[in-house]
This record gives C-alpha cells, sequence and structure tokens, in this order.
C-alpha cells in the first residue's frame, strides 16, 4: 500500500478538517489515521492517507492540497511515507 | 505506525533546523570518449554527459517533492580529465577547450557544478597531467561551472613536492586571472592528500577509475539539527553529548540513504555511497561553528576546540554508519571559514587563526577550505601551506585538502564576497617567514612507515 501523510498546521479555525477530507473524498484517497492537537491556538494535525486508488498524480495532489491550505490559511504538506519511516525506525 | 510526533519532528528539521540533502552527485565515467582527436573527443564527452544526465535535475525535484526535504545541489563528477584528454591534449588551449565542453554541458542539463577537471598526481605527473594543472588558472577563468581538483599525495605514495609547489603557483595564477571577481577561480580549486574517488562534494568531486560506469553518490548535511539536539543537552556529561550527536546524525543520515535509493530507482543509476557530512551554508542557523560553540567554547578556535571538533567528527560516523548500507566520500564536519557564520564571526573576533585551523583539520573530516588570504602572498608561502596539510593527512591516513584564496588586491581584516553558497570572508593574516628554501628542493617527500602494511 503507497501510504502518504498528509500534515496541517496553522490558525485554527472552522472546517479545517471537513475541507481537507472533502478534497479526499472526492478524489477516491482513503484515511487511514488521523491525529490532531492544538498547541497555543495553533491546528497541528496528521493524516496517514492511501493513495492507491486516486488518479491524481503525487506532484498534483500535492500542488491542489497545498493550494486548498492557502485558501483556509494554513499550511499543507504531503509526503510519502518512507521519509518518517527511514528516520525513526530501525 | 507512525505518529504526529514523530512527523513533527522532521518536519522542523526540515523547516526550522535547516535539514537538507546538500547534493546529489551523477559519477559518470568518461574513459570510453578517449581519443586522440580533440573534436571528436568534445562531441563524445558531451553526448555521453548530456545523455546521462538529462533527467537528473528533473529527478532530483520530483524526490524532493515527495519527501518535502529539499535537495539543495544536483551535480555531476567526471573522470579525472587529465586521463581522458592525454591522448588528444598537446597544448593548455586544448585542455581548456574540453573545460569549456563540460562547462556547456553542465549549463545544458541545469547542474551547478561539475567536478573532474582534475589530475591525480600522488606519485608523479605524466606531461598530460602536468599540461592539465598549468591549464587550470586559464580554465577556470573561462569558465563558470568547472570545479577542479588535484590530488598530491597519499598515505601510500608520499607527498609529490614538485606538484606541490606547481600547485602554488597555480592558485596564485588562478587568482590574478579571476581577481575582477575577488580571485573567485580559487574557490573552485582545491587540493587533496587522500582523494576519495566517491566523493559527492565540490570542489573536489571526480568521478574516480576504480567507480562504474555511473553512479549516484549522495551528501546530506544538517548542521542546524545537531546544534538544536545539543540545545537540550546543556552542561550533561560528554557521553549524554555524544550520544545525542549519535542519534541525530543516524536520523539525518537515514534521509540520505532513502533520497540515494529513490534517484539510484529512478535514474536507473546503481546507488554508490552517502557522504554523511556535517557541511555548513552561510545561512544563519546552519554552522558546525555554531555546534562547537553550543558544546561550551566562547568561539570556535578557543582552547578545546579540536578536541570538540575530534568528538563531533566521530560521533557523526559513528552515528551515520548504521543509518547507511554504504557510506564514503569525506564524512565527517566539513570546517570552511566562507562558508560559515560562526567561523566568520570567530575569525573577527580574533578567536580563529589559520594555524587553529590548521591544528582543526587533523581531526576534522577534510581540511584548510574557503580560506581568504592576502593577494600578496608569495608561490612559495601557499605550498608550503599546502605541504603542512598533504603532510597531515598523509600522516593520518586521512583526507585532507587545501583550498584557499590569495585575494589580488586585498589585505588582512579586508572582506571578500563570493556570493551564494560560497559565502563571504575576512582575509586571514599568514606566517610571514619564508619556506623559499623548503619548497624549492624538488622531488617527492616518501611514504611514511606505517603505510608498509603489506
Amino acid at each position: 500500500m503507497k501510504k502518504t501523510i498528509i500534515t496541517v498546521v496553522g490558525k485554527d479555525t472552522v472546517g479545517i478538517i471537513a475541507r481537507v477530507c472533502t478534497y479526499l473524498a472526492d478524489n477516491g484517497i482513503n484515511i487511514l489515521d488521523i491525529s490532531q492537537t492544538i498547541v497555543q491556538d495553533y491546528f497541528n494535525m496528521m493524516m496517514i492517507v492511501d493513495t492507491n486508488c486516486t488518479e491524481k498524480s503525487f506532484g498534483d495532489m500535492a500542488d491542489d492540497l497545498s493550494s486548498l491550505g492557502e485558501e483556509i490559511g494554513v499550511v499543507i504538506k504531503c509526503q510519502k511515507e518512507e521519509i518518517f519511516d527511514m528516520m525513526h525506525r530501525i | 505506525m507512525i505518529n504526529i510526533y514523530e512527523v513533527t519532528e522532521t518536519n522542523n528539521m526540515i523547516e526550522k533546523e535547516n535539514l537538507d540533502v546538500r547534493t546529489i552527485t551523477l559519477g559518470i565515467s568518461l574513459l570510453d570518449c578517449m581519443d586522440a582527436d580533440l573534436g571528436r573527443l568534445q562531441e563524445k564527452i558531451y553526448t555521453k554527459i548530456y545523455e546521462a544526465a538529462k533527467d537528473l535535475v528533473k529527478t532530483g525535484e520530483e524526490i524532493s517533492k515527495e519527501f518535502g526535504v529539499p535537495i539543495v545541489n544536483k551535480r555531476i563528477s567526471v573522470t579525472p580529465i587529465a586521463l581522458v584528454g592525454s591522448a588528444a591534449c598537446r597544448r593548455v588551449e586544448d585542455y581548456v577547450a574540453l573545460a569549456k565542453t563540460l562547462d556547456q554541458v553542465a549549463r545544458e542539463v541545469g547542474v551547478n557544478f561539475i567536478g573532474g577537471y582534475s589530475a591525480l598526481v600522488s606519485k608523479g605527473m605524466t606531461p598530460a597531467e602536468e599540461l592539465l594543472i598549468r591549464s587550470i588558472p586559464l580554465a577556470l577563468s573561462v569558465t563558470e561551472r568547472v570545479c577542479s581538483s588535484v590530488n598530491l599525495g597519499s598515505t601510500k605514495t608520499g607527498i609529490n613536492m614538485d606538484a606541490v609547489r606547481l600547485m602554488g603557483k597555480v592558485i596564485k595564477e588562478a587568482a590574478e586571472y579571476t581577481r575582477e571577481n575577488d580571485s573567485l577561480g580559487c574557490a573552485k580549486l582545491v587540493v587533496f592528500c587522500n582523494a576519495p574517488d566517491d566523493n559527492p562534494f565540490m570542489a573536489g568531486a571526480f568521478h574516480g577509475v576504480t567507480e562504474a560506469d555511473k553512479v549516484i553518490h549522495v551528501g546530506v548535511s544538517g548542521p542546524g539539527v545537531v546544534k538544536t539536539a545539543l540545545e537540550k543537552v546543556r552542561g550533561e556529561s560528554f557521553e549524554v553529548l555524544c550520544e545525542t550527536i549519535k542519534k541525530t546524525a543516524f536520523k539525518v543520515t537515514r534521509v540520505g540513504q532513502l533520497v540515494a535509493k529513490e534517484a539510484s530507482k529512478m535514474l536507473h543509476v546503481p546507488f554508490g555511497i552517502v557522504d554523511l557530512s556535517l557541511a555548513p551554508t552561510p545561512a544563519i542557523g546552519d554552522s558546525v561553528a555554531d555546534i562547537l560553540c553550543e558544546m561550551g567554547l566562547e568561539y570556535a578556535g578557543a582552547p578545546g576546540t579540536t578536541a570538540a571538533l575530534a568528538l563531533l567528527n566521530d560521533q557523526v560516523k559513528k552515528g551515520g554508519v548504521m543509518a547507511s548500507s554504504y557510506v564514503g566520500g569525506l564524512s565527517g564536519a566539513f570546517i570552511p571559514v566562507s562558508e560559515d557564520q560562526g567561523m566568520i564571526d570567530a575569525v573577527r573576533a580574533g578567536a580563529l587563526t589559520l594555524e587553529k585551523l590548521e591544528a582543526m583539520t587533523c581531526v576534522c573530516s577534510v581540511g584548510l577550505d574557503m580560506i581568504a588570504i592576502p593577494g600578496d602572498t608569495k608561490a612559495t608561502t601557499i605550498a608550503g601551506i599546502i605541504a603542512d596539510e598533504m603532510a597531515i593527512g598523509m600522516v593520518n591516513q586521512k583526507t585532507t585538502a587545501v583550498r584557499i584564496i590569495p585575494v589580488i588586491g586585498k589585505g588582512v581584516g579586508e572582506t571578500v564576497e563570493f556570493g551564494g553558497l560560497l559565502g563571504y570572508a575576512p582575509v586571514m593574516p599568514v606566517n610571514p617567514f619564508s619556506c623559499d628554501a623548503f619548497v624549492n628542493r624538488g622531488g617527492r617527500i616518501p611514504a611514511p612507515i606505517h603505510s608498509f602494511k603489506n
């Protein structure tokens, strides 16, 4: 399974998760795990998603989510899971 | 599964602490391009490099996007040109024509540097190698992206003092030829003792003759990450300090390993090595000197600096070795002056001298790097500085290097601007006493006794 980590960081506001999830649902991207914290009013979310069924290329998905982030006023990043696995798992 | 804290830690390293992959370097053998006809040789070199590297920059950018980690430079290293051009080049201008070909193809494929305008003369020079060395000043002044290196000695062969003396003159000439640009030519020229065949970092990268036809080497960096990790263990014992550096180096190197494997897969080129070096840049927070200060020194250069650097270099290697399947290149801590804000500050404060830097090179990964000296320094004095550094490498069985810039028209205390990643530097004083009679003896220094291990 090809997993991607999506992180969302920024000022908390109504509907951040909804907007991101709508985009993912529209593009056939399945959410495997979500965790979220708020530190000093800052919204911090991480999603692990399965990108096997989407027709979007990785680059397009990353660009789409990045512009969605700009609309909402948060920073959205997409990264393949391997970078975290390599760094934190032996 | 990966948790949010791990993700945040990685992304903080990238966004706040300047973690990056410093370079993906594609090594290309040009041995099969050799030809006695200069025109044909140039054409073959151009075609081989272009075909091998046309997707390099694009691939680097793709990988960077996929993992969200910057890959700062994409570069090429080639077989030492002294060998490749030996049958075709009869005059200095012939070698310079090859440099122009390299420059042109580098620009065409979009890499910022191409290394390998080099000669390996640790024991002796062939006429072709001597010719290439003599062509370096002109070649560096008429090209933009070509980097040059010369290996002058090794633990196995001793030091070629004829070549050392010649390089003193060549460095002065290279400075003269590029005097309009603060003698920038010398920033693209490095001399080595024990040069590795698989170094991905410039200016000293070349594709060794022991390497395969093509190979991917990756250089990782991240002094800022180490410094931030050390901020959390202030006042703790050396054991804790060392463990912290080791763990951090492991994490940083894993990113290099991942990028190297991915680049190798995408470009269909075998993965060579990861060079796990702490390479600073002039950016604030990307400094090796700052790590030394974080360990407890007021400035780099203060008493204790050599010990601190030895510890750092060793722990970086220990942490990195387990993180990568193949480690090579220079691997350790780099201590360039102009490319490291902390080093520049130390020189300005009077804490760091050329002599202390020389001591530091006994325990760091390379040598005297990006040091500006007065433009009126004699060629023999430069040769003497080189000889000292080569001796350190030869006796300690390590790579050492010299990349110094005698800045024509400038004196001690003035500042030189090289621009970009090369940074800026205050001109440092050089010991004024003569070594002419020593350097002018000629011949070579024999290999040390401990090199005879057979």
